[in-house]
């Protein structure tokens, strides 16, 4: 029986800024309906991986393929509709602060794909009930969100298109822990609903645990190991462990100041 | 390093900081005119940039045109060309001060709340979400901000020009006895379609600048708060540099000498 196609599929990927390098040669694959979770320490380049991947930032070196198309060598009109097909929650929601939430969520409709204002208000609505918010809530702006509804709406925002690929960059990070187990079971419930394959950045080992199929590991640029959220506590790798339990001795030395 | 090499670098960074923006006002440009067009943030900008525009525009317009006219008379009165007064200040107005003061005054508004918006916009990352929402910023952002000014400030400039020409009124007519109707047709007389023409073509080729450097600063903003303050700053200044520039060589070409 042949092995599908990954949906998503990096090789030797290698991204610098100047001298710094910060990607050393990625090499990654996520089926449909799998969600991956990169872990890693502040400044390893789990970011920089993921804007990689989506397209915001042009790798020096090595490929992104979507469905077996490298995305690098997509005309624009490719390249558009490839984007269509995905969202990306933010870390820090990035939500379009001139806007009103249901405005928001249905910016990709409004100005994408120039969807009629009511069928792309009842499209954000619907989005919104998605992630448990009254639709009272979409005629705010976001400054009058809490963080934690920031990153709901923002989520209901990437799921609006019933995207197939999920990007998420640090859900969790800067949310009480209730709020954070309220957004990875969201994440959980909406990618199983799209079927989508999930890439999620993340240094919160518990919303890891919770949200992924399958846990990779990056340091210094590279997969220095990937696992099941369930190896992943006694991986035997002695970064692994130190990182996940949390230890400032160990193999892994962080950098006091910026090289 | 010496005076010589500080010299040259500092040539090579202006002229790559104007190639920079020359290619940025290139694609926005190329953007406008290519669809799809957004025309709510274009309203949106319209109303920000013109509309909010029209008291300091006001402002300004009226007390340069009062101050024109006292120092029109002062000066003419040394050689006896006082009778002159209108049409020296209508000339001035319409062609140089109307459209460069209100360039300058849309440039401190303007330039610097758009390099902040789309500073705050760049490094909170809402310009990345925008991409990945298959929404080109530039679209989105940029061009509707460039249309928006370059219409505006023409419009701006005709309502400068009919201000300050109304505050040199009020000085000729109540302070300086002069005609109010001869006043009026003095200025009718000698003024030409070609000067408010000429003044008027300034105007959007200003308000062009204006939203080039004001988008193209908060565009390449970094590094948090600091960045955009930066941003802000640099814009404010690169716009008025450039309208004053850009207005010498305009003129030198406008004029018939």
């Amino acid at each position: 029986m042949s092995t599908p196609t990954p949906l998503i599929r990096v090789e030797n990927l290698h991204k610098s800024f100047g001298e710094k390098k910060v990607l050393r040669g990625i090499d990654l694959d996520v089926a449909k309906g799998r969600s991956l979770v990169v872990i890693g320490g502040s400044g390893t380049g789990k970011s920089v991986l993921i804007k990689c991947i989506i397209g915001l930032l042009k790798a020096n070196r090595g490929k992104v393929e979507i469905e077996g198309r490298n995305i690098a060598k997509l005309t624009d009109k490719d390249r558009a509709f490839m984007t269509r097909r995905s969202g990306m929650l933010f870390q820090g929601a990035a939500l379009f602060d001139s806007l009103r939430v249901w405005e928001n969520i249905a910016f990709r409709l409004l100005y994408g794909e120039r969807t009629p204002r009511k069928q792309a208000r009842d499209k954000a609505l619907d989005c919104l009930a998605q992630v448990g918010l009254a639709p009272e809530v979409g005629e705010l702006l976001p400054a009058e969100l809490s963080g934690g509804m920031q990153k709901r709406v923002s989520l209901a925002r990437a799921i609006a298109s019933d995207p197939e690929i999920l990007f998420f960059d640090e859900p969790t990070t800067g949310l009480d822990p209730i709020m954070a187990d309220i957004i990875n079971n969201l994440i959980i419930e909406r990618v199983r609903a799209l079927g989508a394959a999930a890439i999620s950045i993340t240094h919160d080992l518990s919303s890891a645990r919770k949200i992924a199929d399958e846990v990779a590991m990056l340091y210094q640029g590279q997969i220095i190991w990937r696992g099941s959220p369930e190896e992943m506590m006694n991986s035997g790798n002695p970064m692994v462990d130190q990182f996940v339990n949390g230890r400032a001795e160990g193999p892994i030395k962080m950098a006091m100041r910026r090289s | 390093m010496n005076i010589v090499a500080a010299i040259g670098q500092l040539t090579l960074d202006v002229l790559r900081e104007t190639g920079r923006i020359t290619r940025f006002g290139a694609r926005g440009a190329a953007t406008s005119l290519s669809g799809p067009f957004y025309w709510r943030p274009f309203f949106g900008s319209l109303g920000r940039i013109g509309y909010a525009s029209l008291p300091v525009v006001g402002l300004t317009a009226i007390f340069t045109g009062a101050a024109l006219a006292l120092n029109i008379y002062d000066g003419s009165l040394r050689f006896n060309a006082e009778t002159f007064l209108p049409q020296i200040l209508s000339v001035s107005i319409v062609r140089e001060l109307g459209p460069v003061l209100a360039a300058l005054m849309v440039a401190g508004r303007c330039a610097s709340a758009m390099a902040a918006e789309i500073g705050t916009m760049r490094v909170t990352e809402q310009i990345d979400a925008m991409s990945t929402l298959a929404v080109d910023p530039f679209k989105y952002l940029i061009a509707p901000r460039i249309v928006a000014t370059t219409l505006a400030l023409p419009v701006l400039v005709i309502v400068a020009d009919i201000i300050g020409i109304y505050g040199g009124y009020l000085i000729s007519v109540y302070v300086l006895d002069f005609s109010g109707p001869v006043f009026i047709r003095n200025i009718a007389d000698f003024l030409e379609v070609r000067d408010v023409v000429s003044g008027l073509i300034k105007a959007a080729v200003f308000g062009f600048l204006i939203a080039v450097t004001g988008c193209y600063y908060g565009y390449i903003s970094r590094g948090g708060a600091r960045g955009v303050g930066a941003a802000t700053r640099t814009a404010v200044v690169a716009a008025a540099v450039a309208i004053l520039a850009s207005n010498y060589f305009m003129t030198s070409l406008l004029v018939e000498v």
